[in-house]
């Protein structure tokens, strides 16, 4: 059914020179005392981090591009870039299409309400219709296998029940563009093939695709295409299998023959 | 180039139109606003948001109940009886049943603009993760405090009904003023509350303050007593207070029973509407950086 899609050619997502600085202040809250006792004094409680540097790529219609990189390498900075949550502080990002988010910090579930309210929240702030929602909610529930435990505060979910829950959102708004950052491996072994499979339906599909993993074999399986990411800037854009060699190779972690080591390359 | 590409969705045409072809374009902007045109367009394809953020947080709160409902009442009620008896003791003569309908109506109104703060104070900084991971227009959080808070002061209504009655307040066309009143005590506590949810996130503590500087609103405020008996050295106050004219002017409507002073309009007006805006910009023009700040 993708081959009867109109691929206009032009790049769902372009990346022009992206450079994102953002300053955090030290203090663990900033408040008005504080800030009331330093005056005068000069005292700089703000700190630059610059998370992305220049960086940039176009992902086309369709495509699945995989991302990797160390931890703090600015893999999250830029899926929220693109998804448009955090502004560039240099370069340009242009994004065609409805965006859903699978992002690595708790997919924006508030534990204090139920699993129904979550989805329905979540749904409507990502800019869905009620009726829409309709539709959707009970496909949610059926792929995340929570029936019982939708009416529970979140709280009271496991972290696998969670990942499921927030696995099952993200992938069923049917979205043009999929931003995941390391949420493959939630669940069980059974829901962990499960969202595998979806993955892979997924990338089939005429969908286009960002996808971080530290999982390097999903990365080489799933992607058409994939950038490596060191310290905030580009290291590599190259056929997955490649990025994933001189990534490994990088990472001192292939031994001499250039065996991959299992353990990196599973989905732990 | 941004023609519309046709999704194997087919079967949803409707929203082929509303969300494909759309063209996001994310450029440096620290500082200064984003395109207030598609803001606003956002804005109103996600006012479902809001609202369904405004029942979530009262259902949270328990008001779905009946005795969260009761409460609601209660609470206000058994407050206007305090501040009567309070006042009663302090002027050492009775106002009777049509001070306590004044009390009771301009502290009604109070409650509703000090508790849309009280919900938007906390709206931004409580939103940590669905901001950290979501892309939507963030004036939607103040606005759903805003929201609870008309929630909360619907049902007062019928607490002040019988105590008119039983004080045979004036009933009256006059009483159709209430509802451009009403407007603009939201404009002024929308405008309140997106200033106080920005700056939360700037200075946490702003929250504890905040229950201080209500609790001096209040007393500033024609609540306990009549604005005409604001003495002239004190007259300051009433023109300083943005609630002022508006409590002057709804005290007037309810109260006395007649159309409420222009002048007083018009100055609730401006405060309301200058607030407002000043929120709203002050706002907007931080927002982005919230993701950052959280």
């Amino acid at each position: 059914m993708s081959s009867l899609s109109v691929s206009d050619g032009t790049p769902r997502i372009r990346v022009e020179n992206v450079s994102v600085t953002y300053r955090t202040s030290l203090e663990r809250a900033p408040t008005l005392k504080s800030t009331l006792m330093r005056l005068g004094r000069r005292q700089r409680m703000i700190r630059e981090i610059q998370a992305l540097k220049e960086v940039s790529f176009t992902v086309p219609h369709g495509k699945v591009l995989g991302v990797v990189g160390a931890n703090g390498a600015g893999k999250s900075t830029l899926m929220r870039t693109v998804a448009g949550i955090l502004p560039p502080s240099a370069g340009r990002v242009e994004v065609n299409g409805r965006v859903s988010t699978l992002l690595s910090l708790g997919v924006g579930f508030n534990r204090r309400l139920t699993g129904r309210e979550n989805v329905v929240l979540g749904g409507l702030a990502a800019g869905l219709t009620r009726t829409e929602l309709r539709e959707k909610y009970d496909e949610i529930v059926e792929f995340a296998e929570l029936d019982e435990f939708m009416d529970m505060p979140m709280r009271t979910y496991s972290s696998g029940m969670y990942g499921r829950l927030a696995f099952a959102v993200a992938v069923t708004m049917h979205p043009d563009i999929l931003i995941i950052d390391e949420a493959l491996s939630v669940g069980d072994a059974r829901f962990r093939r499960k969202s595998f499979d979806r993955m892979r339906e997924l990338c089939g599909e005429d969908r286009t695709i960002l996808l971080v993993s530290h999982a390097l074999a999903s990365i080489e399986k799933l992607c058409d295409d994939a950038i490596w990411l060191h310290k905030g800037r580009m290291q590599m854009w190259d056929e997955p299998a490649a990025v994933v060699e001189a990534y490994t190779e990088f990472l001192g972690v292939a031994d001499a023959e250039h065996e991959p080591d299992p353990v990196t390359m599973e989905d732990v | 180039m941004s023609s519309a590409p046709v999704t194997d969705r087919s079967a949803e045409p409707r929203r082929t139109n509303e969300f494909d072809a759309v063209t996001h374009v994310y450029e440096p902007h620290r500082v200064g606003l984003p395109p207030i045109g598609p803001y606003i367009r956002e804005l109103w394809r996600r006012r479902e948001f809001a609202f369904e953020l405004s029942r979530t947080s009262l259902r949270a709160q328990h008001f779905d109940t009946v005795m969260g409902q009761v409460w609601l009442l209660l609470n206000p009620l058994m407050l206007s009886c305090v501040y009567f008896v309070l006042v009663d003791i302090i002027r050492q003569k009775t106002g009777g049943i049509v001070f306590f309908a004044h009390l009771m109506a301009c502290l009604f109104a109070y409650h509703f603009v000090t508790d849309s703060l009280r919900q938007a104070v906390k709206s931004v900084t409580g939103g940590g993760r669905l901001i950290l991971n979501t892309a939507f227009p963030r004036i939607l959080l103040p606005a759903s405090s805003v929201l609870v808070a008309i929630r909360k002061f619907l049902p007062t209504v019928f607490v002040f009904i019988p105590v008119a009655f039983l004080a045979s307040l004036p009933f009256g066309p006059q009483l159709l003023w209430v509802l451009p009143i009403m407007f603009l005590l939201v404009v002024l506590a929308a405008g309140l509350s997106m200033i106080v949810a920005a700056a939360q996130v700037y200075f946490r503590d702003l929250k504890t303050f905040l229950t201080y500087g209500l609790r001096v609103w209040l007393y500033g405020s024609p609540i306990l007593y009549y604005a005409s008996e604001v003495p002239d050295r004190y007259g300051f106050l009433l023109v300083l207070n943005p609630l002022a004219p508006l409590l002057t002017a709804w005290s007037d409507v309810l109260d006395r029973g007649v159309a409420p002073d222009p002048a007083d309009l018009a100055f609730g007006a401006a405060w309301a509407f200058s607030l407002f805006i000043a929120g709203a910009l002050f706002f907007i023009s931080r927002e982005r950086e919230f993701a950052v700040r959280l």
